[in-house]
């Protein structure tokens, strides 16, 4: 393709008018109904004439030496193609990692967390590699656990990684903490003496997984040049594809990736799980390598949300204005470093929330533990935040004796703010309108399950068909949150997304090939491209060519990200192939009438017509046998990086917003909690497809509720060994446990943003938590500090 | 792992004896997922999906016969009206899908105190028909459990059926989990009222080593019932009698901490279970809301 890379420069501002199939309609997904009738295809049903299996043995201990490692008997056992260690690794580079390459591909003398790789087997039916696996021997010698703040800097901690020389060493006050990332703006001290009240609260987030339903996997099939091409499921491919053509010793061009059927990834398919795993044992067998993970070993095969600590101190004047805030964010980054140093920037500049604060004085850090590695989840470092700040505006309001929503309100920041960073806030901010509008909402009747007669309806209850209350110690509750988050990669990271779009007639008829390495995680991206495409090129028929690495990047699907970028690439791309259309019309046709000339030009129903409506061609005259196929990438505007003493930096691209009000039932002698409505508010700029944008609020809603009433990995402090890795302990929402959720959406355009859209995936996720913990507290009166809710912590019996 | 297909009960029995250490499997709901989690490797399974009599049952006049592979869906569709207890806890079993494969047989062979049926058998009394090729006998319901995840069977002895007392007036059955679906117990309780003999029953689950019946609860109640005439007079009962009702079935919890629950939790979630099905079902026997034998929901 590279020969039709090339500018054709800058695309007229033409707005095109509205086309079937365009921009705006509720389209509907085109792999929707194969999800629902189970006939998609997903990574793991992937099969290969000839193929093995792969199977990735892992550590037992969370912190150990390895003494020896026995591979003999799983060797010796017929079926079994080959058995890989660290000492088996072909090239001279042995880690990956997003960031940092801290991350051993396969156990190098030492394990630093409970599930890490040390070895992997390849054989002719995934039992036989299982069975295998189990023969190896390994001889642990175990070391002392780190596993929070006080372990990880004590005097005589041991250093996760001794000699570690990544591009935050310098600056991290314990090479025990990846990143640390302060904020200092305006004077504290001085605005505290202006507070007439000081509310102070700590708090524990705990560590959620994404629970995506697809499992890791993928398939790995040898070249003959040597190379070897990987299908696989992920959320980056150009970002796997540097982390693995380095361990297999190959050039990028000999590692061809193919996006295959992505079973949902939320920020857990960034970080590299059986990709060089499945690659590594293709190339040492020659033979096509397929590896799926169980769902107990997803629960390792992938980072998680990370658990954080949180201590705030906010003062506000009687009349309500917020002084200042301090805070604190201990997030622990587990063995590795992940996404950390990401988080850790996102956790404190979004620290303060969607608050006018002027004076502030933050500090975030991330912790190296033996804890399991953490990394992205939708929200990203704003998730914990916004479960803290928002508890303290509740906790604030409550000292004045003022209503919890008009107190945000006056505080609410908006267009012109001015961030802790020092970042004006260039675009509409509507969280006062945010607010208002879920608070405006009817509040759903009381006591829903009562019948005409006939008991209780006890569905309606808290325990549900478990029938454990007949309305016996119900309470109600009604909280209120809001929360903001950034859009797109922050921090002066060269973000950008590559679109190429080919525009050919076949059958007589004018159609657009849209080709990106975005990764279809579920979010609707090949939906909305489709659309962006006969918006923009006024065709009905538009190809969405598999997602791979033939062509350049897209970018990660996450930060809310891919409609602005992927979706803002395609948009230009086709904007510079309507452009060549039109200079080849121009070329054909130009003397046939004068509007070729002058007019501003659109291209409608499969015709180029003027904007009074007059058509000049057909699309398809004018192409006749000829392709235009180009391919350009699309970039945000620039940010800049956090100064590292102050955190001064317009360090992102784009904030968005959501609000929730929360109505919960408590069983307040059981614990036990009902969520009845989860009403939401948020602005999304332009609705490219109603239906996926609701779909999305819904989702992140649902995963913020999930946080906040039974989602954690539960880690042993005693031994740093994962506790529930299984869909039985580790718990997510029901279609039960979900409440409706009425969505009120703003479109209020960024004018910075491809058709002014603004991200939506990740603001609902944050809001939610802290709205359902503020109706659980109105409910029972607790002061709850740590999410998720247990019925333990309501009822006394921890 | 071999797989046994037996074609008949006779052949079943059989097989069970000439290789003892075979696993049945019916719906396959427990023994499959401890089969994948890699947590058990049966060096047989013996597969009674092709046994019709064990998906077949029988309303006497006292007792319903229940064939061990009914599957809990017909239960709760069928048997409401006599077996309300067991069709409540029918209810609470994990998805429609697996209630329309998983069956009381099952719950019993594999005797896990989290089990969601066995507070209900115990509550409503009952007795086990197991079978082997040397003949079969009952076990009664209250000396089936001998351990954890252990029970009274034979290494050569099938579950059939269960006898169930049908229930002569209300029965109750509620589980705590931290979901409102889908949910592993973090404790269960079932109670029975037994108008015929003038007495009431309890079980548990998920709060001692095998599922119990909470028996000094039972005998207070029985006795304080009969005390003040209620059964005759048909009052309403003492928020006291309630209360200390609660207390014991909560003191005859021995739970444990484990990931899903703590123990301070499961015996404070039974006691308020029990006093809770207490009232619902003694105001049931009063007949104060016109609610049927077969209990809310």
């Amino acid at each position: 393709m590279a020969q039709n890379t090339r500018t054709v420069g800058t695309p007229t501002n033409v707005t095109q008018k509205h086309n079937k199939g365009g921009i705006g309609e509720s389209t509907l997904r085109p792999d929707g109904t194969l999800k629902v009738t189970g006939e998609f295809a997903y990574s793991s049903d992937m099969w290969h004439e000839d193929m093995l299996w792969g199977q990735t043995l892992r550590s037992t201990v969370a912190h150990a030496e390895i003494v020896s490692i026995d591979i003999s008997e799983a060797l010796a056992m017929p079926g079994v193609y080959s058995v890989l260690t660290y000492d088996d690794l072909p090239a001279e580079m042995k880690n990956y990692g997003l960031e940092i390459q801290d991350t051993p591909v396969l156990a190098n003398g030492r394990v630093r967390h409970h599930g890490e790789p040390v070895a992997l087997v390849a054989a002719d039916h995934p039992e036989t590699a299982r069975r295998a696996a189990a023969k190896i021997k390994i001889d642990y010698r175990e070391l002392p656990l780190v596993t929070d703040e006080a372990s990880a800097l004590a005097a005589d901690a041991p250093l996760i990684h001794p000699g570690r020389d990544d591009h935050h060493s310098g600056h991290v006050p314990h090479p025990n903490i990846v990143h640390r990332q302060p904020i200092i703006r305006g004077n504290v001290e001085e605005a505290r003496k202006r507070a007439d009240v000081i509310v102070e609260g700590e708090y524990t987030f705990g560590m959620q997984d994404q629970a995506f339903l697809g499992p890791e996997s993928g398939l790995a099939v040898p070249s003959e040049d040597g190379g070897v091409d990987l299908y696989v499921a992920t959320q980056w491919l150009h970002s796997d594809l540097k982390q693995i053509a380095p361990v297999l010793g190959l050039p990028e061009e000999k590692v061809r990736m193919t996006l295959s059927g992505v079973g949902g990834a939320f920020g857990g398919r960034e970080d590299i799980s059986m990709q060089i795993h499945a690659c590594l044992l293709a190339l040492a067998t020659n033979k096509p390598v397929k590896i799926v993970y169980n769902r107990f070993e997803s629960f390792f095969g992938h980072v998680h949300r990370h658990p954080a600590k949180l201590w705030y101190e906010h003062g506000a004047t009687k009349d309500g204005k917020i002084t200042h805030m301090k805070c604190r964010i201990v997030l622990d980054g587990g063995a590795y470093a992940s996404a950390s140093p990401a988080v850790v920037g996102n956790a404190s500049s979004l620290s303060v929330g969607p608050y006018v604060v002027d004076d502030v004085d933050i500090e975030a850090i991330a912790l190296y533990t033996n804890n399991p590695p953490c990394g992205a989840m939708r929200g990203f470092g704003a998730v914990q935040a916004c479960f803290a700040y928002e508890a303290q505006m509740d906790k604030l309001a409550a000292k004045l004796g003022m209503d919890p929503v008009e107190f945000r309100q006056l505080n609410a920041m908006e267009m012109g703010t001015i961030m802790p960073t020092g970042q004006v806030v260039d675009s509409p901010a509507p969280v006062a309108e945010l607010l208002r509008r879920v608070k405006a909402r009817p509040l759903p009747p009381e006591r829903q399950w009562e019948t005409a007669g006939e008991g209780a309806d006890v569905r309606a209850l808290p325990g549900g068909l478990s029938n454990t209350t007949h309305g016996e110690g119900v309470v109600r509750g009604v909280g209120y949150a809001v929360g903001i988050k950034n859009v797109g990669f922050s921090e002066g990271f060269d973000d950008y997304s590559t679109a190429r779009v080919r525009l050919e007639v076949i059958n007589g008829e004018p159609v657009a090939m849209v080709h990106t390495a975005m990764a279809e995680v579920g979010q609707g991206g090949v939906t909305v491209h489709a659309q962006i495409a006969r918006t923009e090129l006024g065709v009905t028929q538009v190809t969405i060519h598999p997602a791979d690495t033939q062509v350049g990047s897209a970018g990660s699907t996450s930060a809310s990200r891919q409609t602005y970028m992927t979706g803002g690439a395609v948009k230009n791309t086709c904007e510079a192939v309507r452009e060549a259309l039109l200079e080849m019309g121009r070329r054909k046709n130009g003397s046939y009438h004068p509007a070729w000339a002058h007019a501003e030009l659109l291209l409608e129903g499969g015709k180029i017509v003027t904007d009074g409506g007059e058509v000049l061609a057909d699309i398809a005259d004018i192409l006749e046998n000829e392709a235009i196929d180009l391919e350009l990438e699309f970039r945000h505007r620039p940010t800049a990086a956090f100064d590292l003493k102050t955190g001064q930096g317009d360090g992102h691209v784009q904030y968005t917003f959501a609000a929730h009000r929360a109505v919960v039932e408590v069983d307040t002698e059981l614990g036990l909690v009902k969520v009845v409505e989860l009403a939401t508010a948020q602005d999304v700029g332009k609705a490219l497809n109603m239906l996926s944008v609701v779909g999305q609020i819904q989702g992140g809603t649902t995963q913020g509720l999930g946080v906040a009433v039974m989602e954690e990995i539960i880690v042993d402090p005693k031994t740093a060994k994962v506790r529930n890795p299984s869909f039985t302990d580790y718990l997510i929402p029901t279609i039960l446990d979900t409440p409706t959720i009425p969505v009120d959406v703003l479109e209020l355009a960024d004018p910075n943003a491809p058709y002014g859209l603004r991200g939506l995936g990740e603001a609902p996720t944050l809001s939610s938590t802290p709205a359902v913990l503020a109706a659980i507290r109105q409910a029972t009166g607790l002061e709850l500090n740590k999410t998720p809710i247990r019925p333990e912590a309501l009822t006394g019996t921890l | 792992m071999d797989f046994l297909r037996p074609a008949s009960w006779e052949e079943a029995l059989a097989a069970k004896a000439e290789y003892p250490t075979a696993v049945p499997i019916a719906g396959g709901t427990d023994i499959m997922v401890e089969i994948n989690f890699d947590h058990r490797r049966p060096d047989y399974l013996l597969d009674l999906g092709r046994i019709e009599l064990l998906r077949e049952w029988e309303v006497g006049e006292e007792v319903t016969k229940l064939g061990a592979s009914v599957p809990y869906t017909q239960i709760m569709e069928n048997l409401r009206a006599t077996l309300p207890g067991l069709a409540l806890a029918s209810h609470t079993v994990a998805s429609p899908q697996i209630r329309n494969r998983g069956g009381v047989g099952g719950n019993l062979g594999c005797a896990s105190p989290a089990g969601d049926s066995h507070p209900a058998l115990l509550a409503a009394g009952c007795e086990v028909e197991v079978e082997s090729v040397r003949g079969s006998r009952m076990i009664p319901i209250d000396e089936f459990y001998t351990g954890v995840k252990r029970n009274a069977l034979a290494a050569d002895e099938l579950i059939k059926s269960v006898h169930i007392k049908n229930a002569t007036g209300p029965q109750q059955y509620s589980k705590v989990g931290t979901r409102n679906a889908m949910v592993i117990a973090v404790c269960g309780f079932g109670l029975a009222l037994h108008p015929d003999t003038r007495t009431v029953r309890t079980g548990i689950g998920s709060a001692a080593p095998t599922p119990v019946r909470a028996k000094a609860a039972e005998e207070f109640l029985n006795a304080a019932l009969e005390e003040g005439g209620f059964w005759d007079n048909g009052k309403v009962i003492t928020p006291s009698i309630a209360k200390q009702f609660g207390e014991l079935a909560s003191a005859a919890c021995n739970p444990i901490d484990d990931v899903r629950g703590t123990a301070k939790y499961r015996r404070h979630a039974v006691g308020i279970l029990a006093r809770r099905q207490l009232v619902w079902t003694w105001e049931q026997y009063r007949g104060t809301n016109g609610r049927s034998l077969e209990g809310a929901a």
